[in-house]
This record gives C-alpha cells, structure tokens and sequence, in this order.
C-alpha cells in the first residue's frame, strides 16, 4: 500500500488530456494552481493496493521560464518532486515531442514515455521501434492509442513499477553541449556543488545550463538564496555568452538547443524507420487545408460555421432556458403563494430566486456552446481560425482566435458575454487574452437587445434594423479600437510570439468532448449558489432599502382607499413605486449623480435603471418602467415605455442615443465580471467595471452633446 | 549557386533548408521549440488569406508563423 503523486506532461494536441481522462474517468477535479490563471486537474485512482494521484501539467513545448504553463509544470517536477512523470508523446512527430522529454531527463525525475497516437504512426508507414528506444533512452516506452484507450492501463503500470523501483531517486541525463560550453558548464557544477547552491531541490548541472538560458525564474531563485554565487555565475554565463555571439554568432541558449535536438536525432536514428512511406496519408489534412484555409473559400467556410455555432448555441439552447426559466418562474409563484407579503417575500423571491434563476439560465447555452468549440478545437480548426484571422487582429493587438469570444459575447447581436468570457480559454497568449476579455462585452448581447430596440421604437421608429446593424458594428469598432489602446497602454509589450502547429484534423471523440463541458457547465453552476447568489442578494438590498417612511405608505394606502376604480388603484401603486425605488439606494446614488449624469443628457431614473443594469442588463428596461410610474415594463413589451419616453421633455432623441452608447460600452453584468475574474483576475475584472464605465460616460457625452449640436 | 533568403520572401509550394535564426528570446526560444533549428528542411504548404501568416510543413507536421517572425529566419531554397 502505497501513495503516489504521478504527473502527465506532454505537448498540446498530443492526446495528454485524453489520456488523462481515460486514466481518470469522472473521478477528477479542476482548479487553478496557486497565483495563476492556468487550470489544474488532479484525478485520484486505485491501482490495486496503490493510491495515486494523477496531476495534468499544462500542455508545453519546453520548460523554460517564458510562459505561465511552462512555470507551472517546471514548478511542479521541481517543488512537488512526483515519483514519476509520463510524458504523453504524438508518435507521429516524435522528435519535436522528445525535446520536452529530455528537458524533464535533464532534471532527472524518473520518466515514462507514452508514444501516442501510435494509429496514426502505423497506418502512415512509419515505423518506431519503442524496445530500442526504451534501450536507447533508458526510459520505460509503452504504445498507446488514447483515444481508443489502448495501452492506458500498461502505461499505468509501467509507471507505478518505475515509481516503485525509483523511490523517489533522480537521476539526471547528461548531454554533451559542445566544445564551447561544456567546459564553463562543468566549472559552474563545480561552484554549485561545492556551495551547495540550490542543490536540495535540482541537479548541479540543470541550475548551470539555466544559468546559460538566462532563465529568469533561476535566477531570481538563485539570488535569493546566495547572492555571491549568483553574481559568479551570471558573470560566467555573460563571458561564455560573449564569446559564442563572437565565435558562432549564437546565444548560449541557441547552441542548447541545437545540441539538443543533435541528442535527440542521434537518439531517433535508429528508432524511427519509413519502409514504406505513405504520402498521401500525410498529406490528406494538408489538402484539407487546401479548401478550408482557400483564401476566398476558407473565409466563406469559416464565416458559416461561425454562424452556425451561433445560431446552434441560441436557438437550441433557447429550449432549454425556457424550462429553466419556467422552472424558476414557477418557484417564484410558489414562494409567491406560500409567504406572506412582506420582506422575507421579496427577498426569496425579487432576490435569491430570480438573481440565481437568472443565472443558471445560462447553464443550457454554456452547455451548448462549449460542446461545440470543444469539438471544433479537438478537430484542430480553432488553429485554422486563428491562422486565417490573425492578420486582422494582429493591428489591433489581439489573435486571431480572439474572433471567437467577440461572436459568442454578441458580435452577431443577441449572444452573451458569460460564455464569450469564457470561451477566451482558447487564446494562449496572456495579453492578447486579456484585452479580449476586457472588450468581448462591448458586444450586443441579447440582454441589451431589448434596451436598444425600446429606444429605436421611440425614437427612431421605421429604421430599427438600421439602427441596430449600427449598433452591432459600433460595438465591433470600438471593441477593436479599445483593445489596440489597452495594448499600447496597460498591456503593453510585443505581441506573444504567434508561432504555432497547425495539428492535423482529428475527429474530436466524444467522451473527450463531453468531459470538456461538463466541467466547464459545472464549474459556472457552482459559482451560482455562492459568489454570484451573495451579489444578488446585494444588489436586492441596494434596490430595497431604506424602504419608504411609514407616513408615506400610509399617504398612499389612504389614497388606494379613496380610489374609485381598479385602474386607479394601480395607477396609485405604479407612483408608489416609483417614489419607493427612489428612496431606496440605487435610487439615492441615480439622484445624487444627476447633476453629472445630465451632461450625458440622463435623468435620475435612467440613472436607476442603469444601476439596476449592473445586475443584468434585461433590469434597464424593468426598472425604467418602475421609474417611470408605468409599474414593472416587460421587455419583450416595451411600448408604454417607448411612448413615455418620447413625451418625457427631459429625455430627447440625443439621451436616446448617449443612452444607447452608455449601455454598449458600460460594467458588464455581475455575471459577466464574477466570470471575468476567475478567467483573469479580480484585479484585472475590476479595472474593466471601472474603466469602461468611465470610458462609456466619456463616450455617452460626446455623444449626446454631438447629437444636441447636430440634430 | 542557390541565394540566402529571408523566410518571408519564401513562395506557396518552395522548399528550403533553414540556414539561421536570428530570433532572441521569447520569440527565438518559441522558434527552436517548434522544431526549427538550422538544418530544417521546411516546406512553404500555404499563406493565410492575406498572405500573412505563412503555414510550414516539417518532415512530421505542420507549423504556422508571422511574416514578422519568419523575417528572423534565413534560408536556402532547394532544388526540388
């Protein structure tokens, strides 16, 4: 009986999360590891009397310092220091897949190869004699084929005998680095040894050829911990460096390199032989690149399954939501029924049902659109999207799979920023993933539909397409133009390199694709009952209290007994309410910033309403209605509002409009920032409520004073 | 006498043998990552749309770079 801690490293596209879950099944979790964004997924097994841990590592190429992943997953084999480590290969480029390999072998934990995708090897022609690469390489070798599940439970085994056989003993692969850092390599290993300089943690020599990278992380580390040895070695690393820009016109960390990939091929001569090589085989995702990246077909294609994963996502997710919504609406009529008017009523029902209803009414298009962009990623076109837009993005400091988010969060009008948030998890370059985020909900998501298509209605009625196709390419444009200053400005510095493979098309496997989901789906479901259910509850609150004074209620109930006729009862209640939801919080903040709102050409209940829309977008229209005595506006109905408005002398064609730009660009929905910050930050989410609203008042002023001037 | 050339200048369908890379950093250790290391024979399969970026075939699989990072890379087309 024993517990093992076994991590899975490997490239992206080589199958590791595959093989992973096939190991795993549902018997998994995923968080983040500590201080980053990069999800963490640990499952536990049983393997006979064994416990073990399985840990997927971010997918990476190498393990230097450069991106968070590589961090991650270097951190992990160092600090964690797992009994094992299986690096999961695509078979089919082995010699790209063993440069990780000997990374993770240079630092000696002990190490199982798990040749992958050994299907696609047999039926291409090549051969791979993993016996002789066992020998060669001095590591156990098991083929597997993980999407199919074969040769998982081997590979299981394997590791756990190597784990076993180890017990924890590292022992570091040495290669030659040539005539011209060996020798300074081998003066560094004997400084760091002899000062035991950061030796209980990696080998001597690994801490040396960092030293030579210029890794940063090492350094730092290795500063922290002895100053004089660091200065030493650094000044060791400039001299060598110096003398192979002269010599070879090369960086230290170049000919590393080199002589790596020299390791690797004198380590593959033998192993991988094309007896009868099977061109055409090789060569079917090229031609299928011929048509899906044509320069006038692929955009074409590209456009309609763009549209198609909209279109699947709202209209079929559509059905579901109903039923949720029912189902809450149900509840809330129940609530309704069973409680005495009063407080705890409106909480449960105006508060806790209708803020997490609305909520996990999202759960169905979440669901949707996550099953398909994971198919489209497992297929490998999410790669081809990102290769034919990045073009365009790239002048505004985005990339190309930035084009996902920005459709799902409305850039086709009517989609939603939850899911577009989320669907950043594609982007793997930090910057351009954050810039994404911060304007994806500049987009017209279905929330504010209603809000725009009210105030065309009125003011601009017979042209409501015109006006939201304006709409929907003015959020498009100032998307676009925020990002390009947000990257000149706060996110500054040159664009991630954009190098990337293009991995051949695969078909996405279901299991794969619906493990994919279900975490996502889950993951926001369970956001619902905390984090956001506590805004909700708060921002009741904010829209309750302080609640009219008693003689105020009592004016009206004398009124309500005055009244002759049912209309005019209601018609009591509609200016009760308004004269309640001014009292309130909301109320008194829409009031208090009138005198600033008004540049923009707002009134005190715009105000409200607005600050309503920082719960959901759908409240601006309610609660305006509330506002403006009409009692609660349905949405979909807004034409009493639309008509109010028009005769409203203090609310003109040009608020109309600074109205409209204010709820393009202003704070996205609590939901939408919850989302935001666990894809970035709390930081990051919060500078995005501020700095947009800002952003939007500025742009509501100019727009309104444009329009006085010009209309 | 075959010229050296810069990556970028590389047409749809040509092969070449990567001669240097002059990428540091980030960029450069992205580049060596990837596979492309001198001595690389690649083969220009495609351009996107607007020509930019450029798609690469190595022996066992297929890359995309920026016109802008392939201008780090010099090399020598081959006769094919």
């Amino acid at each position: 009986m024993a517990r093992y801690i076994i991590g899975i490293a490997g490239n992206p596209n080589c199958g590791k999360t595959t093989m992973f879950n096939e190991l795993t099944g549902a018997r998994q979790h995923v968080a983040n590891w500590p201080g980053v964004t990069v999800e963490k997924k640990v499952g536990h097994i049983y393997s006979g009397p064994d416990a073990v841990e399985l840990v997927d590592l971010p997918g990476t190429y190498s393990l230097t310092a450069y991106t968070q992943e590589e961090l991650v997953a270097r951190n992990f084999l160092v600090d964690e220091r797992p009994e094992a480590v299986i690096d999961i290969m695509n078979a089919d480029a082995l010699e790209r897949n063993l440069y990780l390999a000997v990374q993770i072998m240079e630092l000696g934990v002990p190490l199982i190869f798990g040749l992958n995708m050994m299907d696609e090897v047999r039926s291409s022609g090549k051969r791979i004699d993993s016996a002789l690469l066992a020998k060669l390489s001095g590591c156990a070798v098991v083929e597997t084929v993980a999407r199919h599940g074969e040769g998982a439970q081997e590979l299981l085994k394997a590791t756990l005998e190597v784990a076993e056989s180890k017990r924890g003993h590292w022992e570091p692969l040495t290669i030659s680095y040539g005539p011209d850092l060996d020798p300074v390599l081998k003066e560094m290993q004997a400084l760091i040894e002899k000062e035991e300089f950061l030796t209980d943690r990696v080998p001597a020599r690994w801490t040396g050829i960092k030293y030579l990278e210029r890794d940063e992380d090492v350094v730092i580390k290795g500063r922290m911990t002895n100053t004089a040895v660091s200065d030493r070695l650094e000044a060791m690393a400039r001299e060598v460096a110096e003398h192979t820009e002269k010599t070879l016109k090369a960086r230290p960390d170049a000919i590393i390199a080199d002589y790596r990939y020299g390791y690797i091929a004198s380590l593959i001569k033998d192993v991988v032989s094309y007896p009868v090589l099977d061109a055409d085989r090789i060569s079917r995702s090229d031609k299928m690149d011929k048509v899906l990246t044509h320069q006038f077909l692929g955009p074409i294609i590209m456009l309609a399954i763009v549209y198609l994963i909209y279109k699947i996502t709202f209209s079929v997710g559509e059905i579901p939501m109903g039923w949720l919504e029912s189902l809450f609406g149900w509840m809330g009529d129940a609530a309704n029924a069973v409680l005495p008017d009063g407080l705890l009523r409106s909480l449960i029902v105006s508060g806790i049902i209708d803020g997490v209803g609305g909520v996990l009414g999202f759960v169905p298009l979440i669901m949707f659109m996550f099953l398909m962009i994971s198919a489209l990623e497992d297929s490998g076109y999410i790669a081809r999207m990102a290769y034919m837009l990045d073009r365009i993005f790239k002048v505004f400091g985005l990339h190309g799979t930035s084009v996902l988010p920005f459709i799902v969060s409305g850039g086709i009008a009517g989609g939603c920023a939850v899911p577009g948030v989320m669907a950043t998890r594609t982007l793997r370059s930090p910057k351009e993933k954050l810039a994404t985020l911060f304007v994806a909900p500049y987009m017209t998501c279905g929330a504010k539909v209603p809000v725009f298509l009210m105030l065309a209605a009125a003011f601009f009625p017979k042209n409501e397409a015109a006006v939201m196709l304006t709409i929907t390419l003015g959020a498009w444009a100032m998307a676009l133009i925020v990002a390009r200053v947000l990257r000149s400005t706060v996110i500054r510095g040159a664009s991630t390199p954009f190098v990337m493979e293009l991995p051949p098309y695969r078909m996405p496997t279901l299991r794969g694709v619906l493990i994919h989901t279900w975490e996502r789906t889950w993951e926001y479901a369970k956001k619902a009952g905390t984090v956001i259910l506590g805004i909700s509850i708060l921002l009741w609150a904010m829209m309750t209290f302080p609640q009219l004074p008693a003689d105020r209620v009592a004016h009206y109930e004398a009124q309500r007994a005055a009244a002759g006729s049912e209309e005019q009862v209601s018609e009591i209640g509609n200016i009760e309410a308004e004269e309640a939801i001014r009292h309130t919080l909301a109320g008194r903040i829409g009031t208090a910033l009138e005198p600033l709102s008004e540049l923009a050409g707002f009134n005190w209940r715009v105000n409200i309403a607005l600050t309503g829309g920082f719960a959901a977008k759908e409240v601006i229209v309610s609660t305006l209605g509330t506002a403006y005595s009409l009692g609660e506006i349905d949405a979909e109905e807004a034409q009493p509002l639309s008509e109010r408005l028009v005769k409203d002398p203090g609310f003109s064609r040009a608020s109309a409009i600074a109205l409209i730009v204010f709820t393009m660009l202003y704070a996205p929905c609590f939901v939408t920032v919850v989302t935001m910050a666990r894809e970035s930050s709390w930081k990051w989410a919060a500078f995005s409520v501020v700095g947009s609203t800002g952003l939007a008042f500025v742009m509501a002023v100019i727009a309104f004073n444009a329009a006085e001037a010009f209309l | 006498m075959t010229q050296d050339m810069c990556l970028r200048k590389a047409k749809v369908n040509q092969k070449l043998k990567i001669k240097s890379i002059a990428a540091e950093g980030e960029l450069g250790r992205r580049i060596r990552d990837l596979g492309l290391i001198p001595g690389t024979e690649v083969h220009v399969i495609g351009k996107a749309p607007l020509r930019d970026p450029v798609a690469l075939r190595l022996k066992d699989f297929t890359l995309t770079l920026r016109n802008s990072e392939a201008d780090h890379i010099t090399v020598i087309p081959l006769e094919d």
